[in-house]
């Protein structure tokens, strides 16, 4: 409920602080300010179950100690990725201000669709989140790879949200009690009538597409390509485990009852997504568009949370978030600093700048699930959720199998790290700031830390 | 008239977007077309509110039937807000490229 408040004001904020700021980096003091006031407000709201300002949202939304997790794990990252990556955003263009507003009306698009409770803040949730990225995936206004990417977003996104409407439509239709609160769904008894299962259906596909779910990924690519790689690596991130925390909010609050008749489909989706992702990611030379299929296997994995969704599952997500996240942004900030996208910039890393390829190897670790580290506790908590909920097992193989085939795409990196001639001029030492490597060297030790002792995370969610 | 009229009608339309979108090469002719699949689920959305507000199911609950209406008012509203930001990307991208045809994205790929 705070954090509701508390992201929409700060963006507003933001925007009158590109037009009064006199100095460029303003505007990232303040937003940094500002994400740790929404930390504050929401570990306050998380520890005392109560929030600063309560408003009467009419049942509209309802928070929990799952929600309020989930949204400090988001928080957390997006204060990493201010503190990482905020230089970098400076670069992108002149209204830096404006960029940093349209990121906080992001995060109160993530605070909605992780708190709703009716099928209407889930569109205008989806939408506050959608909007503004459109916009973050064009800044750089010259660039025609950054024109395509904001194009291509914005047609896939506008026409997903058409299929998703619609999907709503039917299901108000088919509900005899009339209402849009997914809790309040009459699904009746035994099989689903065609209105209602088309549907969840259509349902389905729009968030498939908001998640890049194959066989709705195809956009993923050249759109994380082509947007500004700062931009990239909020969306790869924080955007795409909040779509996914709103998937599986959906499904198992609304449709949880008849599991067992939408089942079959999340087992298609999920192989499909695991098998594409991690397949193409192999072919890749550009590193940042190997992420970008990286974070479509990673997808497939989030989503045996939806095959299973049980306890653990949910369990599962917010640790797989946290991970994903923390992982993803670690490497993209070293990304960020070489001028060479492609595995061969990253030769000899680990000779020319020790601390940046070691903590690189790390996140790379993290990424393919090597046990010590929270990537490992992560996946072993969605294949266990997928386990416990007792049907399907072969997919249990299937994803450890895939998961082996992604440590060759991450290995090519640490290979070109560790063993390959140093090559020169590819990272701007200037840029390597002492206090940008111990975040990094933080960031690596969470982890760490994350994966010894994943009970830190998880006891919050039953607060 | 029958619910099935409007659902047929609504279906047809949305059907007209989908196609569209998935066949045109314009970026605006794509643009208008989901504006087509938004307002044919405007229709749907207002007929099954008709709908329920008359089965007397929802009788208990008045405001519930009425809900869908007040979804068609969001909807509006979203679509301004997109068409805002779609058009801006899609005048940008034509200072760029003195064209607005999609077709040309894909040469852009190496």
């Amino acid at each position: 409920m705070n954090a509701i408040i508390f992201s929409a004001t700060w963006g507003i904020v933001m925007m009158f602080s590109g037009v009064f700021a006199k100095s460029k980096s303003t505007p990232r003091w303040l937003a940094i300010a500002g994400i740790v006031l929404l930390f504050i407000v929401n570990a306050i709201e998380l520890n005392n179950g109560q929030p600063i300002f309560f408003i009467d949202a009419k049942d509209m939304v309802r928070i929990n100690s799952f929600n309020l997790t989930f949204l400090a794990v988001v928080f957390g990252c997006t204060l990493l990725y201010f503190l990482l990556c905020g230089k970098d955003v400076e670069k992108v263009g002149e209204h830096v201000g404006e960029y940093f507003a349209l990121i906080f009306f992001v995060l109160c698009g993530v605070t909605l669709v992780a708190t709703y409770n009716t099928l209407l803040l889930l569109f205008i949730g989806i939408e506050i989140l959608s909007i503004p990225l459109y916009i973050l995936t064009g800044s750089d206004k010259r660039n025609l790879k950054s024109n395509e990417a904001a194009l291509k977003y914005f047609l896939m996104g506008a026409f997903s949200t058409g299929i998703m409407l619609m999907g709503i439509a039917f299901i108000y239709g088919a509900n005899p009690n009339a209402s849009f609160f997914i809790n309040n769904i009459d699904l009746g008894t035994g099989q689903l009538s065609v209105m209602m299962a088309s549907g969840l259906v259509f349902l389905l596909i729009s968030l498939s597409f908001k998640v890049s779910a194959a066989p709705f990924h195809f956009w993923t690519p050249d759109v994380y390509d082509g947007a500004p790689t700062v931009f990239t690596s909020f969306m790869a991130t924080i955007v795409k485990v909040a779509a996914f925390f709103a998937f599986i909010r959906l499904f198992e609050n609304a449709f949880g009852k008849v599991h067992a008749q939408w089942q079959t489909l999340i087992v298609v989706i999920t192989v499909a997504t695991l098998l594409i992702g991690n397949i193409t990611a192999v072919f890749q030379q550009s590193v940042k568009r190997m992420l970008a299929y990286s974070s479509i296997a990673q997808a497939g994995f989030m989503l045996l949370a939806l095959f299973a969704l049980n306890d653990r599952a949910k369990e599962g997500l917010v640790l797989y978030s946290a991970a994903y996240s923390l992982a993803t942004i670690g490497i993209f900030a070293i990304l960020i600093k070489m001028s060479d996208y492609t595995v061969e910039g990253f030769n000899g890393l680990g000779k020319s700048q020790p601390v940046l390829g070691l903590t690189a190897t790390i996140f790379l670790l993290s990424l393919t699930g090597i046990p010590l580290t929270a990537g490992f506790q992560s996946k072993f908590y969605m294949l266990l959720a997928a386990v416990e909920n007792g049907h399907h097992f072969w997919i249990v193989i299937a994803a450890v199998l895939f998961a082996a085939i992604s440590a060759y795409y991450y290995f090519r990196v640490l290979q070109a790290i560790w063993f390959k001639p140093v090559k020169e001029n590819v990272i701007a030492a200037a840029d390597l700031t002492k206090g940008f490597k111990i975040l990094l060297i933080l960031t690596a030790i969470f982890i760490i830390v994350l994966g010894i002792y994943p009970e830190i995370l998880i006891q919050w969610l039953y607060h | 008239m029958d619910i099935k009229a409007y659902i047929a009608l609504s279906l047809t339309l949305f059907s007209i977007g989908i196609i569209g979108v998935l066949t045109r090469r314009n970026a605006i002719l794509v643009f208008m077309c989901v504006e087509l699949m938004l307002n044919a689920v405007n229709l749907l959305l207002v007929a099954f509110s008709k709908m329920h507000a008359a089965s007397g199911i929802a009788k208990a609950s008045v405001h519930y039937a009425s809900d869908a209406q007040i979804f068609v008012f969001f909807i509006m509203v979203v679509a301004a807000a997109e068409v805002a930001v779609g058009l801006a990307i899609i005048v940008m991208l034509y200072r760029n490229t003195h064209s607005v045809d999609i077709n040309f994205l894909n040469r852009l790929k190496n």
